[in-house]
């Protein structure tokens, strides 16, 4: 008699004994015997109490971000997290209901994925979000599938930027590999920012899409209408990919610039870097392309009184209709994650959310200053590149070695920025934002001078 | 959930119309100097504030919250026995322990010195689920179970092209979940349908016609999404093995025999397991869940890549390797879902995964039972965690099992799943769980009854169902025929 599940002994043989069953093994006679498991070698149940403990030794195991300063970033970014944003995802309401295929008793699930839809889109410069994907790596491969759908599986290549996330890349080639498309990628220029002429001269005629990632990899803000420009030129549609949303609250998102398709990460809104997930991956397009956009959609209408009601809708493109003809196979998506992305931009309101985006710009730009400043072999890989809230730093060593010796002094300094290769040079990926203190910063620069 | 909300709930961007600016939340104080965007970004990049997103105070926004959450229906209210989703109770300790800040407050480019309590979590998750499945690998990076459909499809495909083989199709029963073809054609698969049985399981005539050489294998789910278990099973797996295929298998009804069965035994070659439904972590709305994969000794060395690989007492992680289909997402897995999984299994152990089942099976067969006289069942081999009942009875009256879903609702109980699978007409797919307390499924019983003479005597009740709900039926026609996908300022509703 567990406590998670119902009913106990006398329960049970009730209902048996309503069946006409002697014992439950009765209701398993159809499995055969071959495939029938013995004893499971695994430990015994546990109370509350000991359970609590075991994990909580687990978790005392690693070192938190909150015992060190850390400038960690490369797709994922400590931003506040307001108490609002956990108490809501926490209502039983939200995290114990499932997809809202019931609208009438779903709205509120509906209501915010469609305030979700209308900010997502806003930020992105274009007129449809969809209610999220798994991540940014997964949501750069639904650009690409989805590029090549629109182009009639005519255009087999998809030209991608160096500068685009490498795990992002990573991600892209095991799904294109079994797909026979082909991946061309072009690396960045000497500043650290994608040549559009080099991008448009690898797409050809037979790209489907130019993707570019903006603040790239290495930090750069690229240089988006002429790399839309370069993608139309050659009749294949512009996307472009941000790993760090924050960058939304002052900067355009590619809509603006013409791209097609802006998607990516939206971790930074009131997501923990959790070790890497669960995140956030976001999407959207223009509206003549909805039709082949992945992923669930809420739309507004009436209910039978005429009220305003919100349900699933489009949904001809998903695989629960169209199964093998499906815009992605996609079903569960990061439904709860897209409430605390909502909630905390909800809180954090339109200034709010440019006064964090011009806090992280200016901690970046102050602590590029003092980073010029320091000699020994310290150096902005590109000084005269814009950048948001990261950039690469080099140093008197290769980017691991300079990640272990601040680390012996205290300091989680930064990614290696070859850590998954890469043509540019070999040095540590910077990144600040709005929560990193003039003591971290004071600490990061006094281990980089006894490095030297 | 209100059976009638109070207030209706504005949209966010209708609250402080005038746009005044007032207090909201505050950032850390700025103590560097500012900088004028304009002199150090692209101009024509820099943007103006989001003007939609108006000021609001805290109490505003946990109030807009908290009335949208009264809208709901969810597990903590009552029966919701959708079938093949598996709401059973999300148990709090789960929520603790993937709060702690030794998991929440961690970088996944942390170096591996400090994050080993993390790598060991994912380790004894990984050993745990082989033990539950009898099956050699794991791979726990899929973020759902479409994900880990096609991270399965994808290690056959590799474990093929390593034994210099082309196979282009994938045989899919015409019972399967829609995401099966779908997970099939983005592994690069044609899918084909196989016809079931009269019984509803595999047709074992037309499977041993269609096992050719150009068939990478076949996607089963086991027990399939009628709840039945397929007899013939090994003779399956055997036939696609001896034809050179391989055999995978849709973990979504896992529940129905948790530590009674070995998916390994019965020939598995990839089998994805949802551990936001058997393994209790929660659904989230429609998500986060996890859709980890285990496989047979073959597709060990395809797994995705990085992989926690244990040296000793240390963990590490691997991030390149050859044989590897790749990564399917960025990092590792959904993290703070595994813990919740963990906790889960832990708590239970053995015994309690298997009663998990027995009880499972058993409300299933209570269920079918009590609805049997008044309920079509197309199907009637035995059921093992659900049952696929659907409105033949009903359809003489007009009444088609959306309304009856409809009406469901103002008895306060969530509808079965109706859109699949396509072999059975109206289908009403009931899986109660292990959760509940006998009554609260023998009340669900009397309210579906209590319907079904409803339907008989007064159908234009269920026609206009529900009528207990925080709003009245939606018009979904009407919301795909004119797409308002977000709102516009120029609304003033």
């Amino acid at each position: 008699m567990h406590r998670w599940i119902g009913g106990g002994p006398s329960d049970r043989r009730a209902i048996l004994s309503e069946l006409g069953k002697d014992s439950i093994d009765q209701l398993f006679e159809t499995i055969p015997a071959g495939v029938r498991a013995g004893d499971l070698d695994l430990p015994a149940p546990m109370d509350e109490t000991t359970l609590l403990t075991r994990l909580e030794g687990l978790a005392a195991e690693n070192v938190s971000l909150d015992v060190m300063p850390s400038f960690l970033g490369a797709g994922v970014y400590r931003h506040v997290e307001p108490a609002v944003v956990d108490a809501v995802l926490q209502r039983a309401e939200f995290f114990t209901s499932y997809t809202p295929y019931q609208p009438e008793i779903s709205q509120g699930t509906l209501q915010a994925i469609f305030e979700y839809q209308t900010i997502i889109s806003r930020l992105a410069g274009l007129d449809v979000a969809n209610a999220s994907l798994y991540d940014g790596a997964t949501a750069v491969v639904e650009a690409a599938l989805m590029a090549h759908r629109v182009l009639k599986g005519t255009r087999n290549r998809v030209v991608v930027s160096e500068a685009v996330h490498p795990m992002y890349r990573r991600v892209l080639a095991t799904y294109t590999s079994a797909l026979g498309i082909e991946v061309v990628t072009v690396p960045a220029g000497e500043d650290g920012r994608s040549d559009a002429q080099r991008l448009a001269d690898a797409a050809g005629d037979e790209a489907c899409c130019i993707v570019v990632q903006s603040p790239n990899f290495l930090g750069a803000v690229e240089d988006l209408s002429a790399v839309a420009g370069a993608a139309h030129g050659r009749g294949a549609l512009a996307v472009h990919v941000v790993a760090e949303a924050a960058s939304l609250g002052i900067l355009k998102g590619g809509g603006a610039h013409g791209f097609d398709i802006v998607c990516g990460e939206a971790q930074a809104f009131g997501i923990p870097a959790g070790f890497g997930g669960p995140h956030l991956g976001f999407f959207a397009t223009r509206t003549k392309l909805v039709r082949q956009m992945p992923g669930r959609l809420v739309g507004q209408t009436v209910d039978a009184e005429g009220q305003r009601a919100f349900c699933l809708t489009l949904a001809t493109r998903e695989q629960h209709i169209r199964r093998a003809k499906a815009t992605s196979n996609i079903c569960s998506n990061h439904g709860l994650m897209l409430l605390a992305a909502v909630v905390w931009l909800e809180l954090l309101g339109g200034k709010g959310l440019a006064e964090l985006a011009r806090a992280n710009l200016a901690r970046a730009e102050d602590l590029k200053r003092q980073i010029r400043a320091l000699g020994g072999g310290w150096k902005l890989a590109y000084p005269d590149t814009p950048t948001f809230n990261e950039f690469l730093v080099l140093g008197p060593a290769n980017g691991t070695k300079l990640q272990q010796a601040l680390l012996d002094r205290g300091v989680l300094g930064g990614v290696p920025s070859r850590l998954w290769g890469g043509s540019w040079p070999d040095g540590l990926l910077v990144a600040v934002t709005e929560r990193t203190t003039k003591d971290d910063v004071a600490a990061l620069i006094d281990a980089m001078e006894k490095i030297s | 959930m209100r059976r009638r909300p109070l207030r209706n709930e504005r949209l966010i961007f209708e609250h402080n119309r005038e746009r005044r600016a007032r207090g909201r939340y505050e950032l850390p104080p700025l103590d560097v100097p500012a900088v004028d965007a304009g002199s150090v970004l692209p101009e024509e990049q820099v943007r103006e504030p989001l003007a939609d997103l108006p000021d609001l105070g805290e109490l505003d926004v946990v109030q807009h919250f908290h009335r949208l959450s009264q809208m709901n229906f969810a597990v903590d209210e009552g029966l919701y026995p959708l079938g093949s989703c598996t709401m059973k109770y999300n148990p709090r300790v789960n929520e603790v322990a993937a709060r702690l800040g030794g998991f929440t407050a961690l970088h996944p480019l942390q170096p591996a010195s400090q994050v080993q309590g993390a790598l060991r979590v994912m380790w004894e998750l990984d050993q745990v689920l082989k033990t539950i499945t009898g099956m050699d690998g794991v791979t726990l990076q899929p973020a759902a179970g479409a994900h880990g459909e096609l991270a399965g499809m994808l290690m056959i495909r590799k474990a093929l092209e390593a034994r210099g083989e082309h196979r282009e199709e994938v045989l899919i029963p015409d019972s399967a979940h829609g995401t099966n073809p779908a997970s099939a054609t983005f592994a690069g698969f044609e899918a084909v349908e196989i016809a079931s049985g009269p019984d509803g399981t595999v047709d074992m005539e037309a499977l041993d016609r269609m096992m050719t050489d150009r068939v990478a294998g076949i996607m089963l789910t086991v027990p399939n999404t009628l709840g039945v278990f397929e007899p013939r099973i090994v003779e399956i797996a055997e036939l696609v093995h001896g034809r050179g295929g391989l055999v995978y298998m849709d973990g979504a009804n896992l529940n129905a025999f948790l530590g009674k069965a070995l998916p390994g035994a019965m020939g598995a070659d990839a089998l994805h397991i949802n551990l936001h439904k058997t393994f209790s972590t929660p659904h989230g709305g429609g998500g986060p869940g996890a859709g980890a994969v285990a496989v047979s000794r073959g597709l060990v060395p395809h797994l995705p890549v990085p992989r926690v690989i244990r040296d000793g007492d240390a963990f590490e992680i691997l991030w390149d390797d050859p044989a590897s289909i790749g990564p399917m997402r960025g990092f590792y897995a959904n993290f703070l879902i595994l813990v919740r999984a963990l906790t889960y299994i832990w708590g239970l152990g053995a015994e309690g995964l298997a009663e998990t089942a027995e009880v499972a099976v058993l409300y299933a067969n209570l269920v079918r039972h009590r609805l049997t006289s008044a309920y079509h069942l197309e199907y009637d081999a035995p059921s093992l965690h659900e049952v696929v009942f659907d409105d033949a009875f009903q359809r003489a009256h007009g009444v088609t099992n959306v309304d009856i879903s409809k009406r469901l609702l103002d008895y306060g109980f969530h509808p079965p799943t109706m859109s699949f699978p396509l072999i059975v007409h109206g289908a009403l797919m009931i899986e109660p769980t292990e959760s509940p307390a006998p009554e609260e499924v023998e009340a669900f019983c009397e309210a579906m009854l209590a319907i079904a003479r409803e339907a008989e005597e007064s159908p234009e009740l269920l026609h206009e169902a529900p009528h207990e709900t925080p709003v009245r039926r939606v018009d979904e026609v009407e919301a795909a025929r004119h797409p308002t996908l977000r709102w516009e300022p120029s609304e003033k509703s």
